[in-house]
């Protein structure tokens, strides 16, 4: 299941060729990224926060365009794509928002339903049965006539992963699925992404900070710092890697390459000075 | 320094108006893509009679009630001055041509921006808020097109039938007060009013700057959702301005209309 970019191939469905990207070109985002996931698998993109990571996912599912380099999703370079082309590569992906982002004024039903009902013209007692089976799949089938104010955190990400995967698509995209989940509702996403991924014959990439949750579902992780991928490799070899990033990272220590305080000016002299003017202040008041 | 203090001043002043003018056309070329990208909310018409339900509908009772008291408030008043010249039979004249020309269209509008307006940007804000449109876009169903079309469309259709109801209720407010209680003659109220009101010059020209109303507050409405940074302080400014540039717009436009309309007539 190990891959790297150099074994990228006819088989991979999204690749990635020294992708940069910058909103100021004085300031850039990605620089340099190469990626190469195969059919089949379930990639990680890991990182701190601001790392460049949903950026990554940002531009694999064409809501961004690379301003340097060649982003090819599905056999299509993004780049190239107009609208249509864009709505067309869309259809046979799905993607799973941090929060569900479910459609608030319908219901658990009617939202599985919905992609369903915007591309294909099926007879009621049909989509019925397809609405159905997806609930099915994700355990909430009797969870069909609520609504998303009526459902836990852990159902709503549930739901959401319904409707996603009612296309049948060969790309299921996460933004950071574990966030906020209790351990319950986590071990349940963790076996669904899982199911789910190889019951389609689809190829997931999740985006995520929660590095340990994700080292147990995934094949291959990208590990990202400051828009480039610093590290790469099999769940394990990230566990044993010597890089310091990494390592910190993946061991969650507050010592290491990123620091625990901000930038700031020296603390002496930050509140000596502060502190005196205040109390000469104070002196002359009184 | 004096100069570069003015100089300040000047780039302040000619950055805001470059601003403005590029949201203008931004606005526009919005405004442009929806109407092409129509095809959804015309052929799936009941997703536009959904919002013609919620823009509509739910505003009948501030429509109807305002109004009423309108209408009432016009037959005090005009029954005060018209006693003056020995012309109160003209009541019903009054009430109908300053419902039907001015009061209509611009109350029910300016209603209909608080009321409706407010609304559909706050939805359309909360849904982008809440990554609703990004995951529309995702499953590759334009929300230009899906989301904010058919509440464009239902509102531009329910704003002209709100001022004809504004301007109804408003007429028989005036028909409550000038006939059942000062008692001016029934007969008089109605008969000079269906002489002197004119199919043409007044009620069409009033359904035209409702329907041209119907167009800014509903445009202003779903643009500035659309536009609204993703937070809650986002969505509240974003609904704030609605309200205030709906309400600019119709008084602008209002004039501008009203001087095409009727002010050609009269120099004739």
């Amino acid at each position: 299941m190990q891959q790297t970019p150099d074994s990228a191939s006819a088989d991979a469905i999204v690749e990635l060729r020294n992708v940069s990207f910058a909103y100021d070109p004085a300031q850039p985002v990605l620089r340099d990224i190469n990626m190469s996931i195969r059919r089949g698998t379930v990639v990680g993109i890991m990182g701190q926060s601001g790392c460049g990571k949903t950026t990554t996912l940002r531009i694999i599912m064409g809501a961004l365009r690379p301003t340097g380099g060649e982003a090819r999703v599905l056999g299509a370079a993004t780049k190239t794509l107009g609208r249509d082309g864009l709505y067309a590569m869309r259809r046979k992906m799905g993607m799973l928002f941090q929060f569900g982002a479910l459609f608030t004024d319908m219901s658990v039903y009617e939202n599985v339903a919905f992609p369903l009902r915007e591309h294909v013209a099926l007879p009621p007692e049909l989509l019925h049965d397809l609405v159905m089976m997806k609930l099915n799949a994700v355990g909430l089938r009797g969870a069909a006539h609520l609504t998303p104010t009526e459902l836990s955190g852990g159902m709503a990400r549930r739901v959401a992963l319904a409707r996603s995967i009612a296309l049948d698509p060969r790309l299921i995209l996460y933004d950071e699925p574990f966030t906020g989940l209790d351990p319950i509702s986590f071990g349940v996403i963790v076996r669904l992404i899982r199911n789910l991924n190889d019951s389609l014959g689809a190829t997931s990439i999740i985006v995520t900070h929660d590095v340990q949750e994700a080292l147990g579902v995934v094949d291959y992780v990208y590990f990202m710092a400051a828009g480039r991928v610093i590290a790469q490799g099999a769940p394990d070899e990230i566990r044993k890697s010597h890089e310091p990033f990494v390592n910190q990272f993946v061991n969650g220590s507050s010592e290491g390459p990123v620091p625990f305080h901000y930038p700031a000016p020296d603390y002496r002299t930050d509140l000596q000075g502060a502190g005196a003017d205040a109390r000469v202040a104070g002196v002359a008041a009184g | 320094m004096r100069f570069a203090d003015l100089r300040a001043r000047l780039e302040r002043v000619g950055s805001k108006v470059t601003s403005a003018v590029l949201r203008l056309g931004y606005a526009s070329r919005f405004l442009g893509y929806l109407v092409l990208h129509s095809g959804t909310a015309l052929r799936r018409f009941h997703l536009t009679i959904a919002e013609v339900y919620f823009a509509g509908v739910l505003s009948l009772v501030i429509i109807v009630v305002s109004g009423l008291f309108v209408g009432m408030v016009l037959g005090l008043q005009g029954y005060e001055t018209l006693q003056r010249y020995g012309s109160s039979e003209a009541l019903g004249v009054l009430v109908a041509l300053s419902l039907v020309r001015e009061l209509g269209p611009v109350v029910s509008g300016l209603l209909f921006a608080s009321r409706a307006g407010s609304a559909i940007t706050a939805e359309i804000g909360l849904m982008k808020a809440t990554e609703q449109l990004s995951a529309m876009e995702m499953m590759a169903v334009d929300p230009i097109a899906r989301v904010v079309a058919p509440r464009f469309w239902g509102g531009m259709i329910s704003m002209p039938l709100l001022a004809g109801l504004f301007s109804a209720m408003g007429i028989f407010g005036g028909y409550l007060v000038g006939v059942q209680l000062i008692g001016v003659d029934a007969g008089a109220f109605w008969s000079q009013m269906q002489a002197a009101v004119d199919v043409r010059t007044d009620i069409l020209n009033g359904v035209i700057k409702s329907v041209v109303f119907g167009i800014a507050v509903t445009w202003i409405a779903v643009f500035e959702g659309y536009d609204a940074p993703p937070t809650a302080e986002g969505v509240s400014r974003a609904t704030t301005r609605t309200v205030v540039t709906s309400s600019l717009a119709i008084l602008a436009l209002d004039f501008v209309l009203t001087a095409l309309m009727f002010t050609g007539g009269n120099a004739q």
